[in-house]
């Protein structure tokens, strides 16, 4: 199906995108669909992207359900094994 | 028919008088031809539906895909221009409208055309097909596994799309509907009501749900695609047609 669901999140940060180059990051969306490449009739994709430059401004993720369940997961327990003034550092840049 | 073709990029106005992109398919010769406009899914103006285009001008039709991200996204891949569509909450119906008529009047206009024009989409596609057809003087739609055409999405879906029940005594063509027995949106029942609904209305329309298909089984590079439903679906439109674009 095409769900047509989409979670929009504003974020603050850098990916690796198209030819190798890093860019800023400022919008995830988030979805269940069908993918591109992922080979799941449905996949929980991520976009990071820059909306301020080209449509190829993005990071792209097709994760299957239970991989993505684990990713939040991992991301969970990274973040709660940082001492909490540290998680509350300011950007440098 | 010995399937020789010719195949293309071509620009045209669309919705508002924006010039956009479409991919322009012809069947090789001089006997007249209807016109099919193929609606793309939600992924975008990819390889895949690039690939049916061209089926459908080895079939003897002039067809073209308009790309319906052309505006958000000129130039881009297929991927991004589907993820920058998608982050805007999709393409709106009154834009979709008057893009399918712009390909319509575009092979209708062509030499050799005989004036005849169907539309057929995929996924999304599916319900903008039967939407183009509720809003346009077409000749035939070809809805394959469309979503939303009898019941609106849940109201945390960002999509600005609703049922279509309310258009549908506007059909204008005949409708065939290809669908899968194991896909949940449409789910069968959904498929039944819209049938009943079409019944009620006195609207032609030739049903086929596939059992062992679910969404998206003529989608060749997908784990979706499934041999025996397409392989038959693909004999239906080939039937469907020339009973309704014939000259």
């Amino acid at each position: 199906m095409c769900t047509y669901t989409t979670v929009k999140a504003e974020v603050e940060g850098s990916g690796k995108g198209p030819g190798g180059t890093w860019i800023r990051v400022t919008d995830a969306t988030v979805y269940f669909d069908h993918p591109v490449h992922a080979m799941h009739e449905h996949t929980l994709n991520i976009d990071l992207a820059d909306p301020s430059r080209d449509p190829a401004a993005r990071v792209a993720l097709e994760l299957s359900a239970d991989s993505a369940r684990r990713l939040v997961e991992a991301i969970q327990q990274a973040l709660a094994a940082v001492p909490p003034d540290l998680l509350a550092s300011p950007p440098t840049a | 028919m010995n399937g020789s073709l010719s195949a293309t990029t071509v620009r045209f106005p669309g919705h508002s008088g924006d010039e956009i992109e479409a991919y322009l398919a012809r069947p090789e010769g001089d006997a007249p031809r209807g016109g099919v406009v193929v609606i793309h899914h939600l992924p975008g103006y990819d390889r895949a539906t690039k690939e049916m285009v061209r089926r459908f001008a080895e079939l003897g039709y002039d067809a073209v895909c308009p790309n319906l991200y052309s505006r958000e996204a000129p130039g881009a891949a297929p991927d991004d221009a589907a993820a920058v569509a998608r982050a805007a909450g999709g393409i709106p119906d009154e834009r979709l409208v008057g893009d399918v008529g712009a390909a319509a009047a575009y092979l209708r206009a062509l030499p050799n055309a005989n004036g005849k024009a169907a539309v057929i989409g995929y996924c999304s596609g599916g319900r903008q097909s039967v939407l183009a057809a509720c809003n346009l003087e077409l000749d035939a739609a070809v809805d394959c596994y469309g979503a939303f055409v009898t019941l609106d999405p849940p109201s945390e879906f960002p999509l600005k799309v609703s049922s279509l029940v309310d258009q549908l005594p506007r059909l204008s063509a005949p409708l065939l509907g290809l669908f899968g027995a194991q896909d949940s949106y449409p789910s069968p029942e959904q498929v039944a009501d819209l049938g009943r609904l079409l019944d009620g209305h006195g609207k032609r329309h030739e049903f086929h749900v596939y059992e062992g298909a679910g969404h998206a089984f003529f989608a060749v590079d997908r784990p979706s695609y499934n041999v025996a439903a397409a392989n038959d679906g693909w004999e239906r439109i080939a039937a469907f047609f020339a009973a309704n674009l014939g000259n």
